[in-house]
């Protein structure tokens, strides 16, 4: 029991952080491109991820809630180090959060006010959330290479948001919106690429340890599936987006399934890249877990709420299918 | 001035539940008046019933991204200011707030999104199942963090390895002394909050003439409501009040203003304590009156405040805070009995009456900051009484970082609640037609023609 369950809530976190990533990536993704769209288009893009947006952003609690649950000392270090970023995410989350309501509710004057909060929102969150996702895989460090290393994730992540917003509206709307999301895939597609192409490259360089990890015999040849999916996930997307004809026949969707394929990716590297810890080189999953009795008890309560909660999620997705023309964000 | 990190982050802690804690506040209470609104609607097929709810559902949602938003912040707080809480109690606390996410928070925002936008998608009992879903999503999420709150101020079922506290009895910790009474309270705090909210804005709707058919059975609903709970709430309070002399008596000293142990204690009404001289100065006093509630004897024993070698919460701010609540709660029951009493009579509220409800509007959000700053300054200087202090858990960030981000989020908190309450205000003076023309377009549910009467 104590050497699994400490495992199994690593799990669940990475799970619950990816599943964030991917859903509230594509919420932030469409946010940070609002204002290249016209007044009607922005209310269809909002009225895309309006029904879902709050569920996505409990992920991330679930995630951090999960850290704290089984480990707390992990939860205490990591976020006293970030103290900074989490503050700047969780103020751009409530500017983005609060102006789904406000843009339709308050006076027709402030729409405007509100719609350009919901673009700063989107964009600090993003960002903050590269940071803090660098300086973590950093191990918390405070020197130069690491802050240059969180630099290059904090623009990466709201370039790989802004594809994953594209591949959303491929999914969730038609006409003249559905063809610039093709125009804003193209843009961003590049710059996403590079970023992750350039990261993968530093990853191993800054920190030796994860070198260690992926660049030994035979470790080396059983990773390889990751680095190539990944590649190959990306040029579908690449060929997909840059191919009106083909996004025209209704294959955007496909950009969005090679997202999620990337991120999937890139949260098994991640993973594969930390374990044993918790915080590289200073804290294992094993040293900072919560007692058996507390792991246990917050055993069955996942174990019971998560398959339901995936149950009524696929429910209301499903309640919500089809593009977003039908729907209205009152 | 030189700034103290551990006041900082105390100050940043409480704004920040401060502000979070006035959407809950009306949400638990408005999640349920919202599932009886769908319910008369669904049982007598009386269109009022339904644009009170399509009404009310849009404020809930407003209500309800601000409770989320700031609620996420305060997910992040223990981490960030508070580690050594988490250090110390993670096995107690992380769970609670774990069961919290699990059990609560998806369950609401999933099913609110059907509330919202499901009118053309979902049957009407589906939709009336997702009202009742999301209400007890929130009553959930209520029960988990009361519980924490309530074992942080009378813990139970643990003991102590290495100074870490480990489980015993998650019965016992969930169950703890002070939990039922608090969550009882907090509850119709709840209930309390919004059926003023309810009642005092459809009241300045009524004045404003922007009445629809609907305005005067929100009204009837808040007051009835209210009429109902105000003096419960007061019964509930006392009994509270006499949990806490059990488990924490230096916060009733405090709030009672008792400086030392007597028997026969006089229940100051007003005044104003000084904690550097032991005394309340310009005290108004009713003899023995302290005694008679707490012992419900004219001659009991409470313990003053020397009982406790200078370790019990700072007295003036539990004193005032306490007497604000009281006092919004005695101005509850008046309001809501004289409103209740001329519908029952006359059908119909005066134009006194009318003001007294659109003034009474927020009552609610002063009533539970004061009760829950009665509550949490009066635990201090324990984080979990008795065991861990919270200047022992605090981060050590330099003063002008807090400083920054306290003042970043003041800022924020400020311009949202303007926001807030004029966007309320602009919904509330929106007239009854748009109402009725919103209920009109729903059916087909387009995005342009439901747009037209924002």
């Amino acid at each position: 029991m104590e050497q699994w369950l400490p495992l199994f809530f690593a799990g669940v976190m990475g799970l619950a952080l990816l599943i964030y990533v991917i859903l509230d990536g594509y919420d932030l993704g469409i946010g940070m491109l609002l204002p290249l769209a016209k007044d009607e288009e922005k209310d269809r893009m909002i009225d895309a991820i309006g029904p879902f947006w709050d569920a996505n952003e409990t992920w991330l609690v679930l995630g951090i809630g999960v850290l704290l649950i089984a480990f707390p000392k992990a939860h205490g270090m990591v976020l006293t180090a970030l103290y900074l970023p989490v503050t700047l995410m969780l103020i751009g989350l409530i500017l983005r959060g609060v102006a789904f309501d406000f843009r339709v509710k308050a006076q027709a004057q402030y729409k405007n006010m509100w719609n350009r909060l919901f673009f700063v929102g989107s964009v600090t969150a993003a960002v903050s959330q590269g940071w803090m996702l660098g300086a973590y895989v950093m191990g918390l460090n405070q020197d130069l290479i690491s802050k240059l290393f969180s630099l290059g994730i904090a623009l990466t992540l709201p370039a790989l948001y802004v594809m994953l917003g594209c591949g959303w509206l491929f999914v969730k709307t038609d006409g003249a919106l559905y063809n610039k999301a093709g125009r804003w895939a193209r843009t961003a597609i590049l710059p996403m690429g590079v970023g992750l192409f350039l990261i993968s490259i530093a990853t191993p360089i800054a920190s030796p340890d994860i070198a260690d990890k992926w660049f030994s015999l035979p470790a080396a040849i059983g990773l390889l599936p990751i680095p190539v999916t990944t590649a190959i996930a990306y040029a579908l997307a690449y060929w997909v987006a840059g191919h009106d004809r083909i996004l025209a026949a209704g294959y955007g969707w496909l950009v969005f399934a090679s997202m999620l394929v990337i991120c999937v990716m890139l949260a098994l590297g991640l993973a594969y890249s930390i374990y044993p810890d918790i915080v590289i080189d200073k804290l294992s999953i094993h040293e900072t877990a919560a007692s058996t009795p507390s792991l246990k008890f917050a055993f069955v309560g996942v174990v019971v709420a998560v398959p339901m909660i995936f149950i009524y999620t696929i429910f209301i997705y499903r309640i919500f299918y089809g593009k977003a023309n039908s729907l209205s964000y009152e | 001035m030189d700034f103290d990190p551990f006041i900082l982050s105390r100050i940043q802690f409480a704004a920040n539940i401060s502000f979070h804690i006035l959407f809950p506040a009306i949400t638990i209470g408005l999640g349920w008046i919202l599932v009886y609104f769908r319910t008369r609607f669904t049982l007598s097929g009386d269109e009022d019933w339904e644009y009170a709810y399509y009404f009310w559902v849009k404020v809930f949602a407003l209500t309800f991204a601000l409770g989320v938003v700031s609620g996420v912040t305060m997910s992040f707080q223990f981490g960030t200011n508070w580690p050594g809480f988490m250090e110390k109690a993670g096995n107690i606390a992380g769970p609670l707030l774990g069961y919290e996410v699990l059990t609560a928070f998806f369950l609401e925002a999933s099913f609110l999104s059907i509330m919202l936008f499901g009118k053309a998608r979902v049957s009407n009992t589906l939709h009336l199942v997702s009202a009742a879903l999301v209400a007890i999503g929130t009553t959930l999420s209520a029960f988990w963090i009361l519980s924490l709150n309530s074992w942080m101020q009378t813990p139970d079922g643990y003991w102590i390895e290495n100074g870490v506290l480990m489980v015993e009895s998650w019965w016992d910790i969930i169950f703890n002394p002070s939990f039922p009474y608090r969550l009882a309270h907090m509850l119709v705090a709840s209930l309390l909050t919004a059926a003023f909210l309810i009642a005092g804005v459809s009241a300045w709707r009524v004045r404003q003439n922007v009445d629809g058919p609907a305005t005067w059975k929100v009204i009837r609903t808040g007051v009835f409501l209210a009429a109902v709970f105000a003096p419960l709430q007061a019964i509930l309070g006392d009994l509270h009040g006499l949990n806490t002399l059990e488990h924490q008596p230096a916060k009733i000293a405090a709030m009672e203003g008792i400086w030392e142990t007597q028997k026969g204690a006089p229940l100051t009404l007003f005044g104003f304590p000084d904690e550097a001289n032991r005394t309340t100065h310009f005290a108004i006093e009713i003899p023995k009156a302290a005694s008679l509630i707490l012992t419900h004897e004219l001659d009991g024993e409470v313990k003053g405040l020397d009982e406790f070698d200078g370790v019990h919460p700072p007295v003036a701010m539990v004193f005032w805070s306490f007497r604000i609540m009281v006092g919004i709660g005695l101005l509850m029951i008046l309001v809501a009995w004289m409103c209740a009493y001329s519908l029952l009579k006359q059908r119909t509220c005066g134009p006194f009456a009318l003001r007294a409800l659109s003034w009474m509007t927020f009552s609610g959000w002063i009533a539970v900051l004061a009760g829950w700053y009665v509550t949490e300054i009066g635990r201090q200087p324990w984080v979990v009484s008795g065991v861990i202090k919270s200047v022992d858990v605090v981060a050590d960030h330099p003063a002008g970082m807090l400083f920054t981000t306290l003042t970043a989020y003041l800022l924020l908190y400020v311009f949202l609640l303007a926001s807030y309450i004029a966007t309320l205000r602009y919904l509330s003076s929106k007239p009854a037609r748009s109402l009725i023309a919103m209920q009109q377009q729903f059916p087909d549910n387009t995005g342009s023609t439901a747009k037209g009467v924002n």
